[in-house]
């Protein structure tokens, strides 16, 4: 019986104890009508070890695809092997919620450092402890100025991830919020501060300001978040915290900066994992701390005066506030907080700096190569960090495909989501490429387009 | 032992070179976009950082050095060979917009546990994608606000829920922006059925049940309260954290429940990573199916394809960037694979045989127990009302306490309605001889108590850390290190 530690006699003396002839009588409270009579026809009979691991590894194997140039929000990048050697120790991986602090001190602090390192990241007064991911977080973001500034108008650019937009959608849809979707330029690719123009004077509550943009582009963040604070909005940063190392911290926008930080923070350290499971950080000012969602750690001291960490501000939390909390989020995506706090110590400011760099010298070279093919354009003209747009002579599905024929996994497809971009790409080179890999995609891609 | 934060551990201008190609980068195009500062990041050798994270992890008690009896958590063992299925390179891998050609494997493990769920709930349809318990139950309200929209019923402004519900019910409704209707429990745990009829009528959009409900009892008169909620055109959630009790034994889909969410680390045996990642599962009858959250994986034919809101014109939409916690789902398929058809009711079995022999023991030993004629489901209750107006002594001492005797303490002040209660869940993958130890010091305890109830009133004695002033971590704020 997998897992459960019980002999025969153990069994007997337990029912005995309990002056039962069989387990059976244990569910005597669940009415006779209810009670499942026969199998689970669905769940197979069950495999040993080795075989279920034998499965798993047909699977995953028959999933390998080629060099990833797919960014669109998951990032490949290199996993330091500390890492996951650390977090996957029992100690971390299987406790619970600190709820107990003093048998929680490892987590507590864990979480504390990690606290600190997005704050100072972001140049931001405080942090949470996680959310379950960038778009979730963002869609938290949304609903805590809303709350804050008691307006229902969010503008949200449509250089914003379609993915975030719908989880925005989704999550908010209950509150009935106005969310006005800005458009781009087409030429720079990115907001530009002429066409806010025609929402200023508007109840808004917040603008949403994407560093880099779903097409890698830099928005001009300066400019917008002065314009969002003349509004009387709040400025919310959706950010990728490595190229946060390189570029202005959101704190540090404009005038007063940016008041609420958001993004993904898998590119600190989580595997590409088909998506999940990553993290959402959330930071901001101290003016709305009473309003962040999540769990937070703070320091303090046990009763011989020695520092020690525990869970606080739980005023605003569902298991003490219930249906006046500021979210319902109980669970976060703690395990992986914690890989990124071990990611950004083992880097360091510097490291993390280079990575970023690498990243953009990447997908510059390429971006350079690319376009130089014949049926290939690059779409935008503003500076990019390390995804790019390209517009292609050839539909991007049947491109894509046979570039992964040739091993290349080719980037995303935004024909779907932006028909009016015509057949576009977004492509993505971070410090995992190598000049070889640069080069094989580009005399693959040339190949493809000459055919 | 205190450690010192990795801040302090810091040198200014160390490295770790191995890590980072240090070729030559020209980010001159960008300058205009650049940060001035240098990130205010620890400066830590790779050796200092593992034994810093080491010595933390080692303060830590977990599932794999204590016995952990947290109630309504479900802390049982998390097999290392579920771990390592889920971290194949081929699954860490995948990027999750992989053309479908490159996505059959992974779309099969997680196309088959769609099924698993729904066979094991009861229910039609499955939606993977929530990314934990609270998640899934935002969706599961959301739908149900979809349900009624679509059909034109907009005078359902309530959620009902008892007031032993676990704290994100409510906090889940109000997401929904729904206003929250609690009813009472009866003495003998189940819910106050005058009450709920008093309660539904026009207004009501849905009832909100655990069932074995947080008291560790089963809701006996369930198919009654479907009737009165159905009747008036109310819908009936199934919080599924506490499924462990019914696994393979009932089905809320049977129990008349039109949706339910599952933690699939609290039942199916994934980590708990000390708060999270975990994974939140939606199942629905046919009531709700059209809502159902997107992507969720179909096959057609032979292959297996991610169904978009433009397969689901009424799909409540999207939860997250991506499809939620994949590596989460494939530790939970591998864990049903591992257990199979016969499998997963021992565990319900043997889950209810530890809890309830606990109780017996505890029982029999002076404890008071609040619903003494009730079985057990998974988990129980135990109430020191008696011994705090007695020696003092209140559950936080005596959770507090048991960390000194190397015993993770059980869930403490939730129920909230049940005073001094401490939640104590053994789990299936806990010994005999394991339970009668801690019942053993569970005895102890309560001697000391009665003895020298300052030694359980000033516990842990042993732990890395005093008892820890929580008021002054609110009053005197410090959530982020700063250089001084």
């Amino acid at each position: 019986m997998p897992y459960i530690p019980h002999t025969e006699q153990d069994k007997q003396a337990m029912l005995a104890a309990l002056k039962i002839q069989s387990t059976d009588a244990l569910f005597s409270e669940i009415p006779e009508t209810l009670r499942l009579k026969g199998e689970l026809k669905e769940i197979p009979e069950a495999l040993s070890e080795a075989a279920m691991l034998r499965l798993m590894e047909e699977r995953s194997e028959q999933d390998k695809a080629g060099l990833c140039f797919i960014g669109a929000g998951a990032y490949e990048h290199n996993i330091p092997s500390v890492i996951w050697d650390i977090v996957g120790r029992g100690e971390y991986l299987t406790a619970y919620t600190p709820y107990q602090a003093e048998a929680s001190q490892g987590t507590l602090q864990t979480i504390y450092e990690y606290q600190s390192m997005m704050a100072n990241l972001m140049r931001l007064d405080l942090s949470n402890a996680s959310m379950y991911d960038g778009a979730s977080a963002l869609a938290e973001a949304v609903l805590m100025a809303t709350r804050s500034k008691q307006k229902k108008t969010v503008l949200i650019p449509q250089t914003l991830s379609p993915f975030y937009r719908q989880t925005i959608q989704t999550i908010t849809h209950p509150y009935s919020l106005n969310l006005v979707e800005v458009p781009f330029s087409m030429q720079t690719g990115r907001i530009e501060l002429a066409d806010l123009k025609a929402y200023e004077g508007q109840e808004i509550a917040a603008l949403v300001l994407p560093q880099p943009n779903f097409f890698g582009v830099l928005e001009n963040i300066d400019a917008l978040t002065d314009w969002a604070h003349e509004q009387k909005a709040l400025l919310i940063a959706a950010v990728n915290p490595l190229a946060t190392a390189l570029l202005k911290a959101p704190g540090t926008w404009g005038k007063d900066g940016a008041d609420i930080a958001v993004g993904d923070g898998q590119p600190l350290g989580s595997p590409l994992s088909s998506g999940g499971p990553y993290f959402g950080f959330m930071c901001c000012k101290k003016d709305y701390m009473r309003q962040l969602p999540g769990r937070i750690v703070g320091r303090t001291v046990d009763t011989e005066g020695k520092t020690g960490f525990v869970l606080t501000l739980q005023a605003r939390e569902q298991h003490i506030r219930r249906a006046k909390a500021t979210s319902n989020i109980c669970s976060n995506q703690a395990l992986m907080a914690t890989a990124a706090t071990i990611y950004m110590s083992l880097l360091g400011p510097e490291g993390m700096q280079r990575t970023a760099s690498l990243c953009h010298d990447n997908a510059k070279k390429l971006c350079e190569s690319l376009s130089k093919i014949k049926g290939v354009e690059k779409i935008f003209s503003a500076p990019f960090f390390h995804e790019f747009v390209l517009k292609l002579s050839q539909p991007v599905a049947i491109v894509l495909a046979k570039l992964a024929e040739a091993g290349i996994q080719g980037g995303y497809d935004l024909s779907g989501a932006y028909p009016t971009l015509g057949n576009a790409l977004l492509v993505c080179a971070t410090e995992t490429k190598t000049d070889n890999d640069l080069n094989r995609y580009s005399e693959a891609l040339q190949q493809i387009l000459r055919g | 032992m205190t450690i010192p934060l990795i801040f302090d551990v810091s040198h200014s201008g160390c490295k770790t070179t191995s890590l980072v190609e240090q070729t030559k980068t020209d980010v001159s195009d960008i300058k205009d976009f650049l940060r001035q500062d240098k990130p205010l990041l620890p400066e830590v050798s790779e050796l200092e950082v593992v034994r810093h994270f080491t010595r933390l992890s080692q303060q830590n008690f977990s599932v794999d050095t204590h016995f952990y009896p947290l109630g309504s958590c479900t802390m049982k063992y998390n097999s290392r060979a579920i771990h390592k299925a889920a971290s194949l390179p081929g699954f860490l891998n995948r990027h999750p917009f992989a053309l479908d050609n490159f996505s059959q494997g992974i779309m099969a493990c997680l196309y088959e546990l769609q099924n698993y769920l729904a066979n094991i709930t009861g229910m039609q349809a499955v939606s993977l994608t929530p990314m934990a318990g609270a998640q899934g139950e935002f969706a599961g309200v959301a739908m149900i606000r979809a349900y009624h929209e679509s059909r034109g019923d907009k005078e359902r402004s309530e959620i009902i829920v008892p007031d032993a519900a676990h704290g994100t019910n409510p906090a889940s409704a109000m997401m929904a922006n729904y206003a929250v209707r609690e009813i009472p429990t009866l003495a003998d745990g189940d819910v106050d059925l005058e009450a709920l009829k008093a309660a539904v009528g026009p207004k009501t959009a849905a009832i909100m049940l655990t069932n074995p409900s947080t008291l560790g009892v089963f809701e006996r008169r369930i198919e009654e309260i479907a009737k009165i909620v159905h009747n008036v055109g109310g819908l009936l959630y199934y919080d599924g954290a506490n499924l462990n009790a019914i696994l393979g034994k009932a089905r809320p889909g049977d129990m008349g429940f039109d949706v339910i969410h599952l933690n699939l680390h609290k039942t199916f045996g994934t980590p708990h990573g000390g708060g999270g990642p975990g994974s939140g599962p939606v199942a629905v009858g046919k009531t709700l199916l059209p809502f159902l959250p997107i992507p969720i994986i179909d096959k057609k034919g032979d292959r297996y394809v991610s169904l978009t809101e433009k397969d689901r014109p009424q799909s409540i939409g999207r939860l997250s960037a991506f499809l939620g916690n994949v590596g989460i789902m494939l530790r939970a398929y591998a864990y049903i694979r591992l257990l199979g058809r016969q499998g997963l009711p021992r565990v319900a079995e043997y889950a209810t045989l530890n809890a309830n022999y606990l109780m017996k023991v505890l029982v029999d030993a002076g404890f008071t127990v609040p619903y003494p004629t009730r079985r057990a489901s998974h988990e129980f209750i135990v109430s020191l009302k008696k011994e705090l107006q007695e020696c003092g002594t209140s559950a936080k001492d005596f959770g507090k306490r048991l960390l000194d005797y190397g015993f993770h303490a059980p869930t403490t002040y939730f129920p909230v309605l049940v005073a001094e209660c401490l939640l104590i869940e053994p789990t299936e993958t806990e010994s005999k001889q394991e339970i009668d130890a801690f019942a053993e010091v569970m005895i102890k305890i309560l001697a000391e108590a009665k003895s020298d109830p300052n030694k359980v009133k000033t516990a842990p004695h042993t732990m890395p850390v005093k008892r820890l002033d929580d008021v002054k971590a609110a009053r005197e704020l410090d959530i982020v290190w700063k250089k001084k």
